[in-house]
């Protein structure tokens, strides 16, 4: 594996060294020795069946849970402090769920404002971005809807549009289109290919769709707590 | 802006809750506000009298209650005397009772006591008191509560009273007292030659050191205070302050109890949102805040709606005819500011477990929380 800042693929900007992860007393392990790099601007599906880890990989990215072995760096820093977990959330990496997570009693505009609110974003530039967002997912006509007035679509670019507030240089989507129907699904997944291309985003997605997958600039196969890179999608 | 609606919409989410909580702190603070301006009131009454046209109190020393006070004749003529005292007027103190009423307070006073001198006569002749012994003077209240008019008889304690006079005063305890001649009350009480209090008034208030010097000197049994001094030191006064604080901090208690009830639940009940919140930066400060920002608006609205009952609640007592006299609804600044902030307290308070507990949220697991 190459360790230095770059690959010869570009700017690394996630990285994970042989990574364990157990739960219940270590009864249970879920990731055994996992090393992944991700550079910038790279699209990455992360495939396999249910509980083999995809999710957990995803929580250890973006500083959720702390690996019991093993390293994981984003832009060549180590997350082990409260302050860079701050950070990281804050400005290094945005999270698109399977469920939307959207606060139900906020306006998709609200919603969207929180990231910019934990940063400390000034009101002028958080409004800013918010109407480049919005614009792009097609969800300005919407801002003061509250989120039980929208669809399953729309709650999911939402869930987009915050994740991209603080322009992450990383984006974490676990199932990102699961609980949409194939129509939405594809619209949701277009734009969020578009949109990441767009700004340079480093997308890791945790999907079952192969079809989703295989759009990605690379595929990885996890199976028995460990990542598998198929030499061709 | 967002961070308020974050704070109010919970709220906003559990109104029942929410209710309940601010009206378990409003009638807290209404409680503690109604308890200690009523003692205050008193305390505040019953320093008047001792003031009244005076600025200076001599008693016995070390004892616990004014009542139990016994200052000889012999010191009273000999401090009329002194030449920086511009008059000096024993008092004598006492409780007496009626058919109906257990407790009326008995004032042993001579005939050019101010207290008799500068109140307002409904009733009566001021330059006739003191000419019998078996002659009152009865407050307004007390003169309506035992059905006396002038020239009438009142039973009081063992022995019957002639009323010769009926004086109005704004003071409570005056206002629903009897007035007897100094000699009568001291035949009465049984304290023959002594009296309960001297209250001094000076030629020169820049006496006062000199005076109290003076006092300590001459009578080692007693002591000579300042009315402000006496305020501050006497310990029944401190007594009844301490009670009247101690029980408007059980009422607070029982209101931050509520408080911290609702914002469990509330840290419960969105424990998934609190994840959210945290995947999109929120630091530790930041819950934390919104957790006590939220106990923060039920304690200001809870302490404002109390500040309100307690207030009617007061003038409405004003309004019982018995208790003429006896409520002061003059809410001192100082006891407002005390009240509100210990609301605020308790609120803060209440907030703190569930505000730790909020911190501790770890949001990988509460996002698989339904």
């Amino acid at each position: 594996m190459i360790t230095t800042a770059e690959n010869n693929q570009g700017r690394v900007v996630l990285r994970a060294e042989d990574v364990w992860k157990s739960y219940d007393e270590g009864a249970i392990a879920v990731l055994k020795g996992v090393s992944f790099e991700a550079v910038q601007g790279q699209t990455i599906a992360l495939c396999g069946p249910s509980g083999c880890g995809k999710s957990t990989l995803l929580h250890l990215f973006g500083g959720l849970d702390t690996p019991d072995r093993g390293k994981v760096s984003v832009n060549n820093i180590e997350i082990n402090r409260q302050r860079d977990l701050l950070r990281l959330l804050r400005h290094e990496v945005g999270f698109v769920f399977q469920l939307h997570n959207l606060i139900p009693d906020l306006t998709l505009e609200e919603n969207c404002l929180i990231p910019t609110v934990a940063a400390g974003v000034d009101r002028r530039t958080a409004q800013a971005r918010l109407h480049q967002l919005t614009e792009r997912t097609g969800l300005s006509h919407r801002l003061g809807h509250r989120i039980q007035k929208l669809s399953g679509g729309e709650r999911q670019r939402t869930a987009l549009c915050r994740a991209l507030m603080n322009k992450p240089k990383i984006l974490l989507a676990d199932e990102p289109t699961g609980s949409l129907d194939e129509k939405s699904s594809a619209a949701v997944f277009d734009l969020l290919l578009d949109i990441v291309a767009t700004e340079g985003v480093t997308l890791v997605m945790a999907t079952h769709d192969r079809g989703l997958a295989a759009r990605c600039d690379r595929l990885l196969e996890m199976q028995d707590g460990r990542i598998r890179e198929p030499e061709s999608i | 802006m967002i961070f308020l609606k974050l704070i109010l919409t919970n709220l906003r989410r559990h109104r029942i809750r929410s209710f309940i909580s601010i009206a378990g702190i409003a009638f807290s603070v209404a409680a503690m506000l109604t308890v200690v301006t009523i003692l205050q009131g008193a305390i505040g009454m019953f320093s008047g009298i001792l003031s009244s046209d005076s600025e200076m109190i001599v008693f016995e020393r070390n004892v616990s209650d004014l009542f139990f006070s016994n200052v000889p004749a012999a010191a009273v003529a000999e401090i009329t005397n002194w030449p920086m005292v511009a008059h000096a007027d024993p008092v004598l103190f006492g409780i007496v009772s009626s058919a109906d009423h257990p407790i009326i307070t008995c004032f042993g006073v001579t005939a050019a006591d101010a207290r008799i001198r500068k109140a307002t006569w409904v009733q009566g002749d001021r330059a006739k008191f003191a000419q019998h012994s078996d002659d009152v003077v009865l407050g307004e209240r007390a003169a309506e509560f035992m059905s006396a008019t002038l020239g009438s008889h009142v039973q009081i304690g063992h022995a019957a009273f002639h009323v010769i006079g009926i004086l109005k005063t704004a003071n409570g305890f005056e206002d629903g007292g009897v007035f007897m001649p100094l000699s009568s009350a001291q035949s009465f009480f049984h304290k023959e030659g002594s009296s309960s209090v001297i209250t001094i008034k000076l030629r020169n208030k820049d006496d006062a050191v000199a005076f109290k010097s003076l006092i300590k000197v001459k009578y080692a049994n007693l002591i000579g205070l300042e009315d402000a001094e006496f305020n501050r030191s006497y310990s029944q006064f401190r007594i009844l302050k301490a009670t009247a604080w101690a029980v408007g901090g059980c009422g607070l208690l029982l209101g931050g109890l509520g408080v911290a009830n609702t914002m469990i639940m509330s840290v419960f009940t969105r424990i998934r949102e609190i994840a959210i919140l945290r995947v999109n930066g929120f630091s530790n400060t930041q819950i934390a805040a919104m957790i006590f920002g939220e106990s923060a608006v039920v304690s200001i609205f809870g302490a404002l709606a109390g500040l309100s009952i307690g207030t009617c609640f007061l003038y409405m007592l004003k309004l019982v005819p018995a208790l003429h006299g006896y409520i002061d609804v003059s809410i001192q600044p100082v006891v407002l500011l005390i009240v509100m902030a210990l609301a605020l307290l308790t609120g803060v308070a209440g907030a703190l477990y569930p505000a730790v507990y909020a911190m501790r949220i770890r949001a990988v697991e509460a996002l698989r929380f339904e």
